[in-house]
């Protein structure tokens, strides 16, 4: 617990808020007082704690992978050497099982994808109250250490795999040809309003279920470790022990499965008919 | 939970680290993986290629050792039948010179027994004449019985 005199909804509400910076509405730029205080700062406002900490652990998984990659021989591999090829050599196998085209953005982009993600919902596990804590003691007011409990985040990456899904789509097929694929299917051409609305919820939703999808399991799970924080001392660990276990699967899962929709979403904009 | 302009760095985040990872990340490591592959197949085939070598080898020693034995074989039963040969023909040499040596020695005893049948018969004649000489010295005069002293020599010769 954090402070003692916080209710336990304004220590819930306090995990849960992001550090925005952007304008008040009395003019002055600064950072939000509370969540509420951050929607009123409208949509020209920063995330800093999301910003910063995707961004570290962005540089964490570069430095690390761009170390392995340049001192990659094809000798015996040294132990970061053979950790990152044994991840590198996941990814490729996930996308040659499930991506047919031949593009060589999509397995870099899954692997950024997965070990980003990984690195982010891992924060997770850091104890909730660390963190915060710590940066309130060095004046910060709020701190959400987990980036993809952010949904900022999550659409971000999302849109940007439905850009890449828009892109190749075009790309490969033609506008002519995607919109072809939009219009005429499942049912035949004079019910193309009706195909246009089936295909296009489904083309809207996979980066809105991509995003949401992240976004829900780990907020929830955060939610939990807060709540869990809540308990007395003594019995904390009884419950915050097994939910991190099992939040380890929750982690790698997640990011896993963040990456193989991606590939099988970028496969399917590449494939030329149903 | 604001949608903010926090999408907006999070995607120029997201573009960049992408970026990067298929720039510098991405083929080096694909490469060395991809080298290690084929030295590892090279390395699996040149074994491959050394054993049958080495069954291949083998089967060849095998062939020359056994016909190695053949011509032992061979040269051992020629040189027993020289060996027999010469034997055969010391053999007849031998013989033959036994038989010379025996020729020479039976001429050579032959002669010796002719002089010595000689030169007995002298003596005795000699001997006869003088033992003759000494009984008949005074009867029989050398002239008159010169005849008689022949014949008697002659029969004397003949045995």
């Amino acid at each position: 617990m954090s402070g003692e005199n916080l209710t336990s909804s304004e220590y819930i509400k306090h995990h849960l808020t992001n550090l925005t910076y952007g304008q008040n509405p009395n003019g002055s730029w600064g950072i939000a007082d509370g969540s509420d205080a951050a929607k009123e700062m409208g949509f020209w406002a920063l995330n800093i704690d999301t910003m910063a900490v995707s961004v570290i652990l962005g540089f964490v998984f570069i430095y690390f992978f761009k170390k392995a990659a340049s001192t990659a021989t094809a000798g015996v591999p040294g132990g970061l050497q053979n950790f990152v090829e044994w991840v590198v050599e996941f990814v490729e196998d996930s996308v040659k099982d499930s991506f047919n085209g031949r593009n060589p953005l999509v397995a870099p982009l899954a692997l950024t994808i997965f070990v980003w993600i990984i690195l982010m919902n891992t924060m997770d596990l850091v104890p909730v109250d660390y963190l915060p804590h710590l940066a309130s003691m060095m004046g910060v007011p709020y701190l959400k250490v987990v980036p993809t409990t952010d949904p900022n985040l999550t659409f971000a990456m999302a849109l940007g795999v439905f850009f890449l899904i828009l892109f190749y789509s075009i790309k490969i097929k033609g506008a002519g040809g995607f919109f072809a694929e939009l219009a005429f299917h499942p049912f035949p051409k004079y019910l193309m309003p009706f195909n246009l609305f089936l295909e296009g919820v489904s083309l809207i939703s996979k980066p809105i279920s991509l995003a949401l999808r992240l976004f829900g399991n780990m907020y929830a799970g955060e939610m939990i470790f807060i709540l869990i924080a809540l308990l007395p001392l003594g019995t904390q660990w009884m419950l915050s022990l097994p939910w991190a276990i099992f939040h380890i699967l929750i982690v790698v899962l997640q990011a896993f499965i963040f990456m193989t929709l991606t590939i099988v979403y970028l496969s399917m904009a590449h494939e030329e008919s149903h | 939970m604001n949608i903010n302009a926090t999408l907006i760095g999070q995607t120029i985040a997201f573009i960049m680290f992408v970026w990067f990872c298929m720039k510098y990340v991405w083929p080096p490591i694909i490469a060395a993986l991809e080298e290690r592959k084929t030295k590892i197949a090279e390395g699996l085939a040149a074994a491959e290629r050394g054993e049958k070598e080495q069954k291949l080898a083998e089967k060849k020693a095998t062939k020359v050792m056994h016909e190695a034995r053949i011509e032992a074989s061979d040269i051992i039963d020629l040189a027993n039948v020289r060996a027999g040969e010469m034997i055969e023909e010391a053999k007849g040499k031998a013989v033959e010179e036994v038989a010379k040596v025996k020729k020479g020695a039976e001429v050579e005893i032959e002669q010796e027994v002719a002089n010595a049948r000689e030169a007995l018969r002298e003596e005795v004649s000699v001997l006869a004449l003088s033992a003759a000489e000494k009984i008949i010295k005074s009867e029989i005069d050398a002239n008159k019985h010169k005849k008689l002293i022949d014949d008697v020599s002659k029969q004397l010769g003949a045995a």
